[in-house]
């Protein structure tokens, strides 16, 4: 329960934290951190409005994306709590939570019969896909190593397995988590938040049609799904033993770090070329497969 | 031997309009065809004007060599206006003959695409709408059209781009501009004021304000005898430039905004306001409005301005130049840059690029050089050249050129200081020439303007023409996307930096 609300507090400080990051990087005040927040609570005071064009799907979209979401956040562990829902295979569980909420939000883009959101649909289905390989590695990886199958399980015993090249693991998984989280939350260098140029957007364009309250949950599903990585990726770094406002605290650390982390990338790189992303995203993948391919090692179960 | 063209080598100049030749059609389209086979030439106006009884056309042409510029004419009788199109033979003559098409209904036989340019008031066929236009279409299942346009979602100006696309490759783009068309022409005649002539000069393209004041200016001061002294040439110059350097500096933002390069982007924003505040510290207009009078000028340079200026440029210049180094060689930039809407030579010259995109081809068109006007005539000159024609080119030659304008305004603000100075206000009570032709261009910071004029026997402007540089190279834009990706787009479309006010007029 805890990591639950631990989550649902950092999401709301997240984006906040990223625009100023990059204000200050550029050398501008920026707004506050509370500004995204503001902007939110301003959109669900507001009315919806739907084209012509879409019908059912598009409405209930919206709302079937932000749930997925919350069920995914479900099954992370905080500490030494075990998640609210936990058992064997939840990352599956947590990784298709994920990818039924973006289905979903791919299916009301092709609604609204826009060329725009069309085109960005199939970007996202296609990087979507390539990325997903990358997290089952990386979660078969940390399978392999502790011999559990939960989130749960699998971060509680991380730290205690006895295996003296758990370093090497956490500093993969935080790696791979950054950039799974980048990818899958359309940030740079594979998509680019601010653009304001419809045929170079991703997932921006997928959500042009949307308006209002629809588009405040859409906003807080991305919050939430910055916060679910940056929570795996304070569990795969801090053991889970340690004392509990100790662990709280560095919590928000990790969240703020990876917030800065997102910030300061997209200061000072430009975006990639399109065609380049597949060759990025795979690379993210091959990494995972070389750790796995290690663990494999260093468990004997090959060689 | 019957004299066929008018020759001149000067910019600008004005001449009897009953001097210049007028042939029969078909020697006139032999004349320009063979002259624009020679790749030297090029054309920088061929338009129509209705008299009574005939249709009078007249073209234009420039030698980037020779520094002639040639004029033609010929007449269209009322009953014969369907004529052979030139633009087979000559493809950088399709938007001129296309224009000429939808204002006076001529047919021209063998033109491929008549499509209407801008759709003005009185164009011969009513009946052509923005809603109707007649885009090119293909029926296939596996090509898919997007549409972008007229409204978009930056702060641009409206114009239509369709692209026919292989998943993300774009096969085709097909543009469609005039929403901005405003009849500027035919307030050059209706507007009697001297001033107002040259308040809406300097409305024909807000970015280049200058640019089109002083080919505007130009024009005047060489139709009514207007004497210019050098220190004022000089300041005009100086005007230009800085409008110049301001102008490629926000294009340079705009390319690092565009591909998400934060650092670029802000670096360059603020360095733009540093120079546009120089101006408006001059005449009291960011953007130079006012600036440019025929005759003499409302902001005459003073030391105090002359000291800030150079202050600002060896700050700002500087400043610039080292963080274009730093973004002409970080390789996230470099890759979404290079090979990127690449124009070839051969394209560039069929499509009678001007300007930065003919520089970037290879092709050395700058009028500073081949058409000297105001003090440039007295000043070395050498236009900059980049080879590839991709949008790198383009961004490159932006840093090569502002360096190249700082350093002729230090120059020429050297210059400045050993002048006499005459302090003329404006001349707006002047007399045209009566019965005349006058052409006048100058090089703005996105290619050659060009504006010509022709008066009535009381020296009354009875027709005014505007060529912006945007309206050869649009074309340039739609060939540069082709095989590109459809995410190329935008910075294609960004490193061109093409007016559509100044297209649609």
């Amino acid at each position: 329960m805890t990591g639950f609300i631990l989550i649902l507090i950092s999401a709301f400080f997240f984006p906040g934290i990223i625009l100023r990051a990059k204000s200050i990087a550029s050398g501008r005040k920026g707004p506050g951190i509370l500004q995204p927040f503001r902007d939110v609570v301003l959109l669900f005071r507001k009315g919806s409005i739907f084209s012509k064009t879409t019908g059912l799907i598009f409405q209930i979209a919206p709302v079937i994306s932000l749930s997925a979401v919350i069920c995914a956040v479900l099954v992370i562990p905080f500490a030494n709590q075990k998640a609210i829902i936990s058992f064997e295979g939840d990352f599956v569980f947590f990784s298709y939570m994920l990818a039924l909420g973006k289905f979903f939000s791919i299916i009301a883009a092709l609604d609204t019969g826009s060329s725009f959101e069309g085109m960005g649909a199939s970007r996202e289905a296609f990087f979507s896909m390539l990325i997903e390989p990358a997290f089952f590695i990386l979660m078969a990886t940390f399978s392999m190593l502790t011999g559990f199958t939960s989130f749960s399980d699998i971060f509680s015993n991380f730290f205690i397995s006895g295996n003296h090249y758990v370093l090497i693991y956490s500093i993969i998984g935080f790696y791979l988590f950054i950039q799974i989280a980048l990818i899958e939350n359309s940030r740079l260098p594979v998509d680019d938040p601010k653009t304001h140029l419809e045929l170079t957007m991703i997932h921006e364009v997928m959500i042009l049609d949307n308006s209002g309250f629809d588009k405040a949950l859409i906003h807080i599903g991305i919050w939430l799904k910055f916060a679910i990585y940056g929570s795996l990726m304070y569990n795969v770094i801090v053991p889970s033993g340690w004392n509990f406002f100790l662990q709280v605290s560095i919590f928000m650390a990790v969240q703020m770090l990876f917030a800065i982390i997102v910030g300061m990338l997209e200061s000072f790189r430009a975006r990639n070329k399109m065609n380049k992303n597949p060759k990025f995203i795979l690379t993210v993948s091959s990494i995972a497969m070389i750790a796995f391919v290690i663990v494999l090692i260093l468990t004997n179960r090959i060689i | 031997m019957n004299q066929l063209y008018s020759e001149i080598f000067e910019n600008p100049f004005t001449i009897g309009i009953k001097e210049i030749p007028v042939v029969d059609y078909d020697v006139f389209y032999n004349n320009i065809s063979g002259m624009l086979s020679d790749q030297a030439n090029h054309c920088v106006a061929y338009y129509g004007v209705e008299v009574p009884g005939y249709l009078k056309l007249i073209c234009c042409i420039v030698n980037d060599k020779t520094h002639s510029i040639r004029i033609f004419s010929t007449h269209l009788i009322n009953e014969k206006r369907s004529v052979k199109s030139l633009t087979s033979a000559c493809p950088q003559l399709h938007i001129f003959e296309r224009e000429i098409h939808e204002n006076f209904g001529v047919e021209f036989e063998g033109h491929p695409w008549l499509k209407p340019v801008r759709y003005p008031y009185n164009r011969k066929s009513l009946s052509a709408l923005m809603d109707n236009y007649p885009f090119y279409e293909i029926e296939s299942e596996e090509l898919h059209e997007v549409g972008v346009g007229p409204v978009h979602a930056g702060v641009i100006e409206p114009g239509h781009f369709r692209f026919i696309c292989n998943g993300e490759k774009v096969l085709h783009l097909e543009i469609q501009l005039g929403y901005q068309h405003r009849g500027i022409e035919k307030l050059f005649i209706h507007k009697k004021g001297s001033l107002q002539k040259c308040i809406l000069s300097e409305s024909i393209a807000g970015d280049t304000s200058v640019g089109h004041s002083l080919a505007h200016s130009q024009l005047i001061d060489s139709m009514g005898d207007l004497e210019i002294s050098d220190s004022l040439q000089i300041e005009r110059c100086i005007g230009l430039e800085l409008e110049r350097i301001a102008v490629h500096i926000g294009d340079t933002a705009a390319l690092c905004g565009d591909i998400a390069y934060q650092l670029g982007q802000v670096v360059c924003e603020a360095l733009r306001t540093e120079i546009i505040n120089t101006t408006q510290f001059w005449c009291g207009n960011r953007f130079g409005k006012g600036l440019v009078r025929p005759g003499g000028s409302n902001f005459p340079m003073s030391d105090i301005i002359a000291d800030k200026m150079l202050k600002m440029l060896d700050d700002a210049v500087t400043r610039f130049s080292e963080i274009a180094g730093r973004i002409y060689s970080m390789p996230s930039v470099l890759a979404r840059f290079e090979d990127i809407g690449q124009v070839t030579r051969d394209q560039a010259l069929k499509t009678g690029s001007v300007g930065m995109a003919a520089r970037t081809c290879g092709i050395g068109r700058d009028l500073r050089g081949s058409h000297p006007f105001q003090y440039f005539k007295k000043l070395y000159f050498n236009p900059v050249i980049n080879e590839t024609g991709d949008v790198l080119a383009r961004g490159m030659l932006r840093v090569k050129e502002i360096s190249e304008s700082g350093r002729i305004i230090r120059e020429l603000l050297g210059f400045w200081k050993e002048k006499k100075k005459f302090e003329h206000p404006p001349v707006y009570n002047y007399l045209l020439k009566p019965e005349s032709f006058s052409l006048s261009m100058a090089e703005g910071w996105r290619g050659e303007i060009c504006h010509s004029a022709i008066t009535d026997e009381n020296g009354n402007i009875i027709h005014y023409k505007v060529k912006d540089p945007s309206f050869h190279n649009w074309m340039a834009l739609a060939l540069a996307v082709r095989n590109q990706e459809i995410s190329d787009f935008p910075v294609c479309n960004k490193s061109f930096n093409l007016s559509y006010c100044g297209n649609d007029l």
